[in-house]
């Protein structure tokens, strides 16, 4: 341990400014790259899901009588 | 497995995508432990340097980002020269993911090369051969992902891009020894933020982890960012429409 | 089929009279040269002393950016008449039309500019000493310039506004030919020996010669493919 107390550690010897500044941008950059990359799995999941749930509702639904639709649970393939 | 069966297995978005998920999470726990690590570790442990005293510590966050910001642009070459030569569609989709981690990395070994040199130097911007080839592959960065934008066609932008990515590699070397030699012109022997006569071992191991755990963090944002662009290019394929339609109940959360 | 030297030569003939015939657009560049030299001047102010000093750099980066201006009409024409792809559809290799071409546009910008520079030179004061080397680093620094700025052309030729994206992509290659040729003028100013970095500017464009045709060949295809 190269400090005495918390407050040593804080303040780095009189450069706690600059080693926070870089420390504090490295987190935020590292949690941005992070929760990006996730955000854009779950959203383009979502977004390609939604669009081809749409695409097999409207081919069912022009492929087969109205009653018919809740019954087909299964994707229709092309 | 051969190494030929191998590499067609590479290049397919499907065999990549089942092993994505476990090799993820593999080296998101190895990123996470080491980044810890190596961050506490310099920190709080590593003795502070005789001439810069505790400023000294902004040495394991700066270097393994310009370390990895490098090597990120290097891939982006690697996979070029393979979209460029075998056409395979992985390496375009590594071209375009791997932009935003390299560009990011790159900002962030700028901006603390700033931080540290303020202490340092007296300045906040000193044009220092290493910030200064950070600088300008800053720019490199930039003009890939702008030209990747300005294409409206994937498959275009993608081949350009390769052309682009190649290119800067070969420039790269170039751009690094003229400036060093510009700045040997311009200065005299300047103090080296990070060259410390002998670093203890105490020093640079902690500076070690950090640069591993940073690339192991690349390998997870860039597998992160591949699997949901497969999904999008690939979302004609079976595969893919049974794994966001079909799977759906069971959860396909990650 | 005729021999590559008459291929290269038709060619770098055709190129030359159609940039002779549009005479204006050929000379703008230049005209842009001078008139920046100018601004600079009234910029830095004319002390004789100062405008020497900073000279170096000043021809150089206007240099650089003389040429940036003129490569964005390198493909445009043959593209937009469809030469470009009849080209390419010959399916032979482009590495000597592409050649050709960029040799033709070197005489009208880097050569030219390399000409004219002992003009510059007097407007912005540099040292007498200093010209030779000066017009060495433009003669062996320029073919790097217009051929790295080919690949550039070449990529963004099929794009609606593709100039400030052309800077974007290029001048980040331009940096080493920048350093050495300005950094040689500087130091023969000082009475320095520079043989060393008018070696490699020297190499820096034959590397561009051997590596950029092949870059702009597979360039120009890609962007044909899009329109």
């Amino acid at each position: 341990m190269s400090f005495a107390s918390p407050g040593e550690f804080f303040a780095m010897g009189g450069h706690g400014l600059y080693v926070w500044l870089s420390y504090g941008a490295a987190v935020i950059i590292v949690l941005y790259n992070v929760f990006a990359a996730r955000h854009r799995q779950r959203r383009v999941i979502r977004l390609v899901g939604d669009r081809l749930r749409r695409q097999d509702a409207a081919r069912r639904a022009d492929a087969a009588p109205p009653q018919t639709v809740e019954a087909t649970g299964e994707s229709i393939r092309s | 497995m051969t190494v030929k069966e191998l590499w067609h297995k590479l290049g397919s978005p499907r065999w990549f995508y089942g092993i994505s998920r476990p090799l993820g999470l593999v080296l998101g726990v190895l990123a996470f432990g080491l980044l810890l690590t190596g961050t506490v570790w310099g920190l709080l442990f590593a003795p502070a340097d005789y001439q810069q005293g505790n400023s000294f510590r902004i040495i394991y966050v700066h270097v393994p980002t310009a370390i990895v910001a490098q090597s990120v642009y290097m891939l982006m070459g690697a996979a070029g020269v393979v979209l460029l030569v075998w056409r395979m569609k992985m390496a375009d989709i590594v071209l375009k993911t791997a932009v935003p981690f390299g560009m990011t990395m790159t900002a962030l070994a700028l901006f603390t090369g700033a931080v540290w040199g303020k202490p340092t130097w007296g300045a906040w911007w000193v044009w220092d051969a290493r910030t200064t080839s950070m600088l300008v592959l800053l720019f490199l960065y930039f003009g890939l992902y702008a030209l990747r934008q300005a294409i409206p066609r994937q498959e275009t932008a993608g081949r350009a891009c390769a052309v682009l990515a190649v290119v800067g590699v070969i420039n790269i070397p170039i751009i690094k020894y003229s400036v060093d030699w510009w700045l040997t012109l311009h200065q005299g022997a300047t103090f080296k933020l990070t060259e410390a006569p002998a670093m203890p071992a105490e020093m640079w191991l902690p500076l070690l982890v950090n640069v591993l755990g940073i690339y192991c963090l690349f390998g997870v944002t860039l597998i992160g960012r591949m699997r949901a662009e497969i999904v999008e290019r690939e979302q004609g394929t079976q595969w893919v429409r049974e794994l966001v339609t079909g799977s759906v109940a069971g959860g396909s959360g990650s | 089929m005729s021999s590559p030297a008459a291929l290269f030569a038709a060619q770098f003939r055709r190129e030359l009279t159609a940039a002779l015939r549009s005479l204006q657009e050929a000379l703008n560049p230049l005209v842009f040269l001078f008139l920046a030299i100018t601004l600079f001047a009234l910029g830095v102010g004319v002390e004789p002393q100062t405008l020497g000093r900073y000279a170096p750099g000043i021809i150089w980066v206007l240099v650089l950016l003389s040429n940036l201006l003129a490569l964005e009409g390198l493909f445009r024409r043959d593209f937009d008449d469809g030469t470009l792809e009849q080209l390419v559809l010959l399916g032979q290799p482009l590495f000597l039309p592409v050649l050709a071409k960029v040799a033709a546009q070197w005489c009208l910008t880097g050569l030219a500019m390399t000409l004219l520079a002992p003009l510059a030179a007097l407007l912005l004061y540099l040292p007498a000493e200093a010209l030779g080397v000066t017009l060495l680093t433009l003669l062996t620094g320029s073919p790097a310039l217009s051929l790295f700025g080919a690949v550039g052309a070449a990529l963004t030729v099929g794009l609606r506004r593709g100039g400030v994206l052309l800077a974007l992509l290029i001048l980040p290659l331009y940096v080493p030919t920048l350093i050495f040729g300005a950094g040689a003028i500087t130091l023969a100013m000082a009475g320095v020996d520079v043989s060393a970095q008018i070696y490699l500017l020297t190499a820096i464009s034959m590397l561009s010669v051997t590596v950029a045709p092949f870059a702009v060949q597979a360039a120009l295809r890609i962007s044909l493919e899009q329109s």
